[in-house]
């Protein structure tokens, strides 16, 4: 490795490039070449149309050779996208690749401007910057840290699920934990998907039987991550399980405590059902829930409530001693190198929008649990029932709410069209209901999907387009509860009033209400909406902009479950590609403190948001645990002393660079 | 072998330095033994007029304390420049400015209007202000010209050291000034004490938790100080931590917190943008709202977190306000 000795002179390469027209065509790549030429310590400066080419990486490489340069100044495209290129082109022909600097003049200058000249001023003054800078620079190394194998997956949902099959499949340790009793999701309470008609259990059991019994996952449902440290490749995460009051390792899920339960017939809200059902307080949420273990609620057992129970269920589980009334609360740490984020989504609460009558009129439903009213597994065996006992002669369905809406949430939900479309198939097949769509547009994308839409479309039901504009009860009808729903055709250009005996609402999807809190908790980033942003929307999908850290399924955003199981492939691969290279490389911009200038004061302590600053109480000075700084400086800008140092961005450098930006250009 | 001659002088500054030398006591004695002190117009009868006599670098050092703010100073930082082998600023004025650089927040006309004319305590109807120049049966006498910027001795001449502080401690003067004897000088530009912030040789920084997360400032008279808590500790604004040592933390040590005289240690390019950003850091509040609540504790931050180094600091001047020499 080539390091330049102390007093030999700096000999700088400079090298603009055209990117075809995006810089070329508002900086004057010549002129700006033209005069970092003139600049001190500069020996070569170049202009070409492409620098990341493999000419233009091998025409720097020729100079180092030629011309003994040992820095490099590439004023191009930004950082994020070529700095390691150049970097290794560099290192290639022998210079530390630290030895070289990027210039961004093109998101930085030519993309955000209009006038040519003033860009070109900015270009040459962002150039001499860095030319100014390059000669402080020092030769750094990257280090190389250990991934730990093991994957923590955030979510049992079809994408947590599946993400971590593939990788237990492969031999990888894998922690599933969910929030709620059993894996599934929303998927789980599904009928039938789009646009194959397939049975959702039917694909998704086997898949969450395999997860429950595979002798590489831990499963922990019923639990939350509590608190995240660490950084890639050593998260140290610990996971609060709630009590379930039954021993996950006792059960055999033959639910007989549930038959024996005081209570003779389930009298409680049933939430795997949402309300449309009721079940004890000890219940299996589901027949084919995993894990197959029975719960209570605290909320509403006699004996978790006041000690005086007949307690038939412990006596009915007998020698199994699966019971646990004492069961705590518990906090278990886990050290993994990678951790995948499927935390899903919550449903469009249809009270929001008032006008559609829904928790007013019984009759009107949302389609999730109209997913339950027609489920074999659902409170009603799959018969389509409404709440007066009666089935529906003609329904309504009413897409994009809270979708598409200014008053609600902008975004359009995306499956909604196709799951309404389902539903209205589903419905008429069970009932011979008369359907009605209400739809602003159809949007079916995808495979098989404008098809499918064509198949139902020409099953008879009607289609109208149209955003309905209220609900109400039909004034001539007395007991049964039949409704109105008032659309204007915009087709035809007419208001409908249709009387139906049932609606249904295309409700839309939207974030968790706590994804705030597990956004901080992963140290990732939102869109305004409140869905998880991903690094890069084309070429970094799945990854956050914490290292190690990806996503999967529907906290990125709305999608089916063709793309959510893509997309949990998609982040398993991701964590392949860190588990198997075995170590990640590290950026050497960390910082470090300068122990004999250190007076002990700990301000930088409590200010290091990767918690890699410590005290060393023998020698009561700062210490700062390289694998944990993540090079973001805060501390350097806080110590009052001016003891800590950053690699890269030596204050010396950072002034440098600050008089050239600043010196007065010749144009 | 005649002893080696230096000299002491005193411009824009309060007379504490001084005092300082004076503060030597009976130590003064081993220096006049092997020194002699051949211009001190505090203290000694030796005349400009002598000392412009004598060949340049005739004295081996001068010690000049106090800003640079009128002519008269600027010539004499000059002259005394020629004369001496060492020019060393001594006290914080000389360093960095001091006290009266903070007058650089105004504009010399705003501060001639107050002096002369304002001032609760200014009874003078007749506007009268000093001149330049004043003539009276055929003599003239003149006076010296306030200039726009108060400047640090480097400002203006070249420097060879620089002993801080508000006024330096006996005990650097003494260590200064037996080095320069002995020849065993540290690099030119060098400051004669300690690069390390006061914090490490202050008695409460034991006693100072880790995560301070300051929820309101309060001033050192607003509130009974604790003898051994750290200041930072009681919500009052400790410069310690942004500033060198050499003082032996005498401060603290009276129950006051540092106010930051001895200037930032060598790294720092500005003490006070350090403080603040370390003090700001560590506001415990995150809403702006309550983050301006919290600093509502600090009245005066440029008096507060620049009291002796706004000439030197990055800042240096009010904004808008002319940086020439006002001729």
């Amino acid at each position: 490795m080539y390091i330049p000795k102390k007093h030999e002179p700096v000999r700088i390469g400079f090298y603009i490039c055209h990117c075809g027209v995006n810089i070329a065509s508002m900086v004057d790549v010549k002129e700006v070449a033209k005069y970092v030429g003139t600049l001190p310590n500069v020996v070569v400066s170049r202009d070409y149309k492409y620098m990341c080419s493999d000419p233009g990486q091998e025409m720097i490489q020729q100079d180092i050779i030629e011309n003994r340069l040992n820095r490099v100044v590439v004023a191009a495209c930004s950082p994020m996208l070529h700095e390691q290129t150049f970097r290794k082109a560099t290192e290639k022909a022998g210079i530390n690749p630290f030895f070289f600097q990027m210039v961004n003049i093109r998101e930085h200058d030519a993309w955000v401007h209009t006038d040519r000249l003033e860009a070109t001023r900015k270009a040459m003054a962002l150039a001499r910057a860095a030319i100014q800078r390059v000669p402080l620079h020092k030769p750094l190394e990257v280090k190389k840290v250990a991934v730990h194998p093991n994957v923590l997956i955030v979510g049992g949902g079809i994408a947590g699920i599946h993400a971590a099959l593939v990788l237990a499949n492969a031999g990888k340790r894998v922690y599933l934990v969910e929030r709620d009793p059993t894996i599934g999701g929303h998927m789980a309470k599904f009928d039938k998907t789009f646009p194959t008609l397939d049975c959702a259990m039917c694909v998704l059991s086997p898949k969450m039987a395999a997860v429950g019994s595979h002798p590489n996952i831990t499963l922990w449902t019923y639990s939350e991550v509590a608190k995240v440290d660490g950084y890639v490749g050593n998260y140290k995460v610990v996971v609060r399980r709630k009590p379930r009051y039954v021993l996950e390792d006792l059960c055999t899920g033959c639910q007989e405590c549930v038959e024996a339960c005081v209570y003779k017939e389930p009298k409680f809200r049933d939430e795997f059902n949402l309300g449309l059902g009721k079940r004890k307080p000890i219940r299996l949420p589901f027949p084919q829930a995993i894990p197959p273990v029975t719960l209570i609620d605290p909320e509403t057992c006699i004996e978790l409530k006041s000690g005086k129970c007949k307690k038939t269920c412990l006596e009915a589980c007998g020698d199994r001693k699966a019971i646990d009334f004492k069961q705590q609360e518990e906090l278990r740490e886990i050290l993994v190198g990678t951790i995948i984020v499927a935390t899903g989504y919550q449903i469009f609460d249809a009270k929001r929008t008032p006008y559609y009558g829904y928790g007013v009129y019984p009759n009107v439903y949302n389609a999730l649990e109209v997913e339950r009213l027609i489920n074999a597994s659902g409170p009603t065996n799959g018969e389509l029932v409404m709440r007066n006992g009666q089935v529906p002669k003609k329904v309504a369905v009413i897409h994009c709410v809270g979708s598409r809406d200014e008053n609600t949430n902008r975004w359009c939900s995306r499956v909604c069209c196709l799951y309404s479309l389902k539903l209205a198939h589903l419905i008429h097949e069970r009932t011979n209901a008369e359907i009605v769509n209400f739809y602003i547009d159809m949007r079916t994308p995808g495979k098989g999907m404008e098809e499918f839409y064509n198949r139902l479309s020409e099953e008879g039901m009607m289609l109208v387009r149209g955003k309905v504009a209220d609900v109400y009860p039909d004034p001539t009808d007395g007991t049964t509860g039949r409704l109105i729903v008032q659309a204007e055709d915009t087709l035809m250009s007419r208001i409908l009033k249709i009387p139906v005996d049932m609606v249904v609402l295309s409700v839309g999807l939207e974030p968790h209400p706590d994804s705030d809190k597990i956004r901080r908790l992963f140290n990732m980033s939102c869109s305004s909406e409140g869905w998880f942003l991903e690094r890069h929307p084309k070429l970094a999908p799945v990854s956050t902009f914490t290292d190690g850290i990806f996503l999967a399924g529907c906290c990125q955003g709305p999608k089916d479950i063709p793309d959510s199981v893509a997309q949990a492939g998609a982040a398993a691969a991701e964590c392949f590609s860190l588990i198997d290279k075995g170590h990640i490389e590290q950026e050497p911009n960390t910082a470090f403190v300068v122990e004999k200038e250190c007076s002990g004061c700990k301000s930088c302590i409590p200010l290091c948001p990767y918690t890699a600053i410590s005290l060393l109480e023998d020698k009561k000075k700062a210490y700062i645990n390289e694998a944990l700084c993540k090079g973001c400086g805060t501390c350097v800008a806080s110590c009052p002393s001016g003891s800590i140092v950053q690699n890269l961005f030596e204050d010396a450098e950072v002034f440098s660079e600050i008089e050239g930006l600043l010196a007065p250009v010749p144009v | 072998m005649p002893k080696p001659k230096i000299g002491i002088y005193w411009c824009a500054s309060c007379g504490g330095c001084e005092e300082a030398v004076v503060d030597l006591a009976e130590d003064i004695l081993g220096v006049v033994e092997k020194v002699d002190i051949m211009f001190w117009p505090c203290a000694m009868d030796f005349k400009k007029a002598d000392v412009e006599a004598m060949p340049d670098k005739s004295l081996v050092a001068t010690l000049l304390n106090g800003a640079i703010r009128s002519s008269e100073q600027e010539e004499m930082a000059h002259m005394l420049r020629r004369k001496s082998k060492y020019m060393i600023a001594y006290g914080s004025c000389a360093c960095t400015g001091g006290i009266p650089a903070l007058a650089n927040q105004f504009p010399r006309e705003q501060i001639l209007r107050y002096v002369y004319e304002e001032s609760p305590t200014t009874v003078n109807e007749a506007k009268t202000r000093p001149q330049l120049k004043f003539a009276e049966a055929g003599r003239e006498v003149t006076l010296p010209e306030l200039r726009n910027v108060v400047r640090s001795l480097d400002q203006v001449v070249d420097v060879d050291y620089y002993i801080p502080g508000c006024p330096p401690t006996p005990k650097i003067t003494k260590a200064a000034i037996g080095a320069l004897l002995e020849g065993r000088m540290p690099p030119k530009g060098s400051v004669l004490s300690p690069d390390v912030a006061l914090c490490e040789e202050c008695s409460r920084r034991d006693s100072k938790p880790t995560n301070v997360a300051f929820t309101e400032f309060k001033r050192t008279h607003q509130k009974h100080l604790d003898p051994q808590l750290c200041f930072l500790a009681q919500g009052v604004i400790c410069m310690g931590a942004a500033t060198r040592q050499g003082c032996g933390a005498q401060c603290p040590s009276g129950n006051m917190p540092c106010t930051g005289c001895f200037g930032g240690t060598d790294r720092v390019k500005d003490q006070g943008a350090k403080a603040l950003s370390s003090f700001c850091a560590n506001i415990a509040a995150k809403e702006a709202d309550e983050i301006d609540q919290t600093l509502k504790g600090i009245p005066d931050p440029v008096g507060t977190f620049y009291r002796y180094g706004l000439a030197k600091s990055l800042l240096r001047r009010k904004a808008g306000l002319p940086m020439s020499n006002g001729k």
